[in-house]
């Protein structure tokens, strides 16, 4: 049974890069107003979610040909590792620090290391959410 | 000094290079690369070895947990350096022999990465100043080894050998972890210089036995000491190799480091006299009683190794005595049985690490280690013969092997201590170590004479033996003839050994008898017609006479209290726990979630709600609350109306509809009490979740009305509304309960502090990181297990994958 979801798949394609869009927004303001890492994560995986609903599985890996599982484990190994990295330069684990930097176009910036934690934060959401609905999805 | 803690760290950085260069060299050149690490790192512990003799220390922290008095804490002294010395010298010479012993179609890129891993968590153990730090490395020991025996993991003996060591010594290492614990309780501090500097005043407190008992546990366990010596021969379905490195040479001997490095914390003491030393003798005694049964050449060694063990863990405890009352003239004497024992570490490392190498020679060649096949094979392998002699009678004490000296050195020690007269030793029991030790001398003499005698000399087999007996090639041949010329070089060239390696580890077990006379004793090969030299030729003589009529005294073994075993204990304990596991998991795993729902929220009911009860914190201050404006109460009553026809739902999608419309107004709330990352999260999870339901929804059964009796409903229900009230009347106790001042006003400064404006996200990112990273660790691994649980899970009538 085929079901027509013309509609659907159309909404979809626009809205995808809304949500997408919306995470990265969110994850980047985390620092000083609502979002972060965490709920940054979950709004990128929702709009895969969303993706691997409206489209079949094999439709979607074709044009994300990522491995999640991957993805997961390099943010998780991010996340520990910008911890190491403090300990390199003498500090405690995990402190984090920022600088501000002039940059070419968006001007005077403050850039952070938690940035990149946040970062390990959000991919290792992003990773196991996928992980688990796609394994469930596929034990058929 | 950084050099120290890097050292830790190479074998690791080098085990994760391991795989990748597999991948290009696909051979047994691989070992080369792997070779270098504990090369490498041998020379540069050596180039400490003379300012470490001067009497120089190295240490070395970095910041971690600071807050916690964890930090990582390296620290270089004379113990530590012996045991770095033999971990990466040994390490270099197995590493060798493996390149020739292993087929080229074995996993070889795991076998190393398995082996660095090894040896850096045994770096990590010696060096160790902090013990939680040094906890987890010698977890970390016990895991590699667990791998390392499993390497043949399609054997079903390997698995239960590696599972048995994994008990025993993880759970003497749990046991050793609260010991730590207490230790820190009494002291305040996780730092063993800190903890020997300080000790002398908590001696009388309650905590300091059990601490002591602890530590020891861990110790015996690790170190195969009676009656936890039995994973040690099981063991042995290791390959070769690592049993040559992990259950000879090092990791069993991370017991008898931590002894050493305790005996300036508990030594002196009565009940660790009694017990290191005690264990110690009758561990040698077992052992070499149990050695002179073995049939299988590797049984035989490893058996051999627990008596030797024991010999050097004796030593251990004897030595403590001069610890007793502090430093003077006469307990000097007694801390040469701590001398004997550090001498023989080393000695042991060299004679047992060649020997295991020359059964494995034999075994990697004939193809059997059963000494009722072998036999004459001395004219074929003579220079695997040349290292079995050199090594066996070094074992049984004979000159001119560096055996004798410190077996020499033992029967002194043990000679000794009958003239103690601390510790209320009467002469009986005075006598009765001298005794025990010279019995079991006489076996250790019988045990080598047999691995000699029985597979080089003899009538050689060839129908018997799987391939003809031929030398084995160069590259094997170089390891054990390595450490067979030290077993003979340290015989005639001790005192450089004893000056420069010894003697700072004899103050760093002494701290009070630094640079004491008589602390160091020369060692010389011949002392004169003393007790010593007549009780070596009483063991030759006597050992002599029981090799020649082994085969007519054997038939004791049968009789029986010698048929008594351990391992028939072990296994028994183990069967009965895992059907009493099963029982009882089964009396409560209905297999039903409402069950397990039930359990939990009893379990919330008793602990939160008979907390409050017990506490009998009920005041309940409403004056400060806010004003409940219209809205709100219209959201309430959103939600409380879907909860309700949640229970009157007839369709599944119904359900699972009136909960999103649950979990909806809970952001509402959230965003009108303007908490937006809150509000955030929650809808997105929400979403997430219903996503997954629609998921699951596919394998779910039919929703069919449910036939439960009254009372079961009724229990139902009183659970729910009691765990709501529970819930409710937490919220408003603590609310109107302020026991502690508000921590909140210290992230209000979140942006001086961590220069973010979010507080949430200054908690998350900054103040709290330490949770975020493990929270999203224990995610990953929760992804992780949920793919495995899905995807490699064997379908119905798929054949069994663990034995093949």
């Amino acid at each position: 049974m085929k079901i027509n979801d013309v509609i659907l798949q159309t909404v979809t394609k626009i809205v995808v890069f809304i949500i997408l869009t919306f995470g990265v927004e969110l994850f980047l303001s985390g620092h000083n107003n609502p979002g972060g890492g965490f709920i940054g994560g979950l709004v990128l995986s929702s709009a895969f979610v969303l993706l691997y609903l409206v489209f079949d599985i094999e439709t979607v890996r074709k044009g994300i040909p990522f491995d999640f599982k991957k993805i997961a484990a390099f943010g998780a190994l991010l996340a520990v590792g910008t911890g190491l990295g403090s300990v390199l330069f003498g500090s405690a684990f995990l402190t984090q620090t920022a600088s501000h930097f002039n940059l070419p176009v968006f001007g005077e910036t403050e850039l952070s290391t938690v940035v990149l934690f946040e970062a390990g934060v959000a991919l290792t959401v992003v990773g196991v959410v996928v992980t688990i609905i796609l394994s469930i999805s596929e034990d058929v | 000094m950084l050099t120290i803690t890097i050292a830790i760290f190479i074998p690791f950085l080098a085990a994760i290079f391991v795989p990748f260069i597999y991948k290009r060299v696909r051979s047994r050149n691989i070992g080369w690369f792997v070779m270098a690490v504990p090369l490498t790192l041998f020379i540069a512990l050596a180039s400490f070895i003379p300012s470490v003799a001067g009497g120089k220390t190295y240490i070395h922290t970095i910041s971690w947990i600071d807050s916690a008095g964890i930090n990582f804490t390296t620290y270089l002294d004379g113990l530590s350096m012996i045991f770095g010395l033999l971990i990466t010298g040994v390490g270099s010479l197995v590493i060798l022999y493996s390149i020739y012993y292993l087929s080229e179609r074995e996993a070889l890129g795991r076998f190393y990465v398995y082996l660095l891993m090894f040896m850096g968590a045994m770096l990590g153990v010696i060096f160790s100043d902090n013990l939680m730090v040094l906890y987890v490395f010698w977890e970390l020991t016990s895991i590699s080894s667990f791998l390392l025996i499993a390497f043949w993991y399609h054997r079903k003996k390997s698995r239960s050998g590696a599972q048995k060591s994994m008990i025993i010594t993880v759970s003497g290492g749990v046991g050793m972890l609260a010991g730590f614990i207490m230790l820190h309780t009494l002291t305040g501090s996780f730092s063993v210089r800190e903890i020997i500097a300080t000790i002398g005043q908590y001696t009388g407190e309650s905590l300091f036995l059990p601490a002591m008992m602890l530590v020891l546990f861990g110790a015996f366990t690790k170190s195969a000491q009676f009656p936890f010596h039995i994973w040690l021969p099981d063991a042995m379905e290791a390959p070769t190799p690592v049993s040559a490195y992990l259950h000879s040479a090092t990791m069993v001997k991370a017991g008898i480091y931590l002894v050493a490095r305790f005996t300036p914390v508990f030594g002196g003491e009565a009940v660790w006299f009694y017990t290191v030393t005690g264990v110690g003798i009758f561990t040698l005694f077992w052992g070499s009683v149990n050695a002179v049964r073995q049939t299988d050449l590797k049984a035989l060694l490893a058996y051999s190794t627990i008596s030797q063990l024991g010999l050097i863990m004796s030593l251990f405890g004897l030595g403590s005595a001069a610890l007793n009352g502090g430093y003077s003239a006469d307990s000097v004497i007694y801390t040469q049985a701590t001398f004997a024992a550090l001498f023989h570490l080393i000695n042991h490392s060299t004679f047992k690490g060649a020997l295991f190498m020359v059964v494995g020679i034999v075994d990697h060649q004939v193809g059997t280690r059963d000494i009722r096949r072998l036999g004459g094979l001395m004219s074929l392998m003579p220079v695997t013969f040349t290292a079995a002699v050199i090594g066996s009678f070094s074992m049984a004490g004979l000159p001119p092997f560096n055996g004798f000296l410190s077996k020499e050195m033992f029967f002194e020690s043990v000679l000794i201590i009958r003239n103690l007269d601390i510790f209320a030793m009467g002469p009986l029991w005075g006598s009765i170590i001298p005794v025990v030790a010279w019995i079991a001398s006489v076996l250790t003499f019988v045990y080598s004479m047999i691995i000699v005698f029985q597979t080089f000399l003899g009538k050689h087999q060839p129908d018997r033996l799987d391939r003809k007996a031929v030398e084995a090639p160069v590259g094997m041949l170089v390891a054990p003839s390595i450490l067979a010329t030290f077993v003979v070089g340290i015989f005639f060239f001790p005192n450089i050994i004893g000056n420069y390696v010894l003697r700072p580890a004899m103050a760093a077990v002494y701290p009070p008898f630094k640079g004491a006379e008589g602390l160091v004793p020369h060692i010389s090969a011949w002392h004169g017609f003393n007790a010593p030299i007549l009780m070596t030729i009483g063991v030759v003589v006597l050992g002599a006479l029981l090799y020649f009529f082994l085969r007519y005294w054997r038939g004791i073994y049968s009789i029986a209290p010698m048929r008594w075993n351990l391992d028939t204990v072990y296994n028994g304990l183990l069967l009965q726990l895992e059907k009493g596991s099963a029982f009882l998991t089964r009396t409560y795993m209905t297999g039903y979630l409402r069950d397990y729902l039930v359990y939990i929220f009893i379990f919330f009911i008793a602990t939160a709600g008979g907390g409050l009860l017990w506490a009998g914190g009920f005041s309940i201050d409403l004056s400060n609350d806010a004003s409940v404006t219209i809205n709100e109460y219209i959201i309430i009553l959103v939600m409380m109306g879907a909860s309700v026809v949640i229970l009157f739902a007839k369709s599944r999608i119904t359900a699972i509809l009136l909960n999103g419309v649950l979990g909806y107004s809970i952001a509402i709330l959230f965003v009108v009490f303007r908490a937006p990352d809150l509000a955030l999260t929650q809808i997105i999870v929400e979403t997430v979740t219903t996503a997954l339901f629609l998921l699951c929804f596919y394998f779910l059964p039919e929703w069919s009305k449910e036939k439960s009796t009254l009372s079961s409903k009724m229990g139902r229900g009183i659970i729910a509304i009691s765990v709501g009230s529970v819930v409710t009347v937490l919220a408003l106790v603590v609310q109107g309960n302020k026991m502690f001042e508000s921590v909140s006003v210290y992230f209000e400064d979140a942006y001086e502090l961590a220069g973010g404006k979010n507080i949430v996200n200054t908690i998350l990112g900054d103040f709290r990181a330490f949770d975020t990273m493990l929270e999203v660790v224990v995610l990953f691994i929760a992804g992780i297990g949920v793919f495995t649980l899905i995807k490699l899970k064997a379908g119905k009538g798929d054949k069994d994958v663990e034995d093949q």
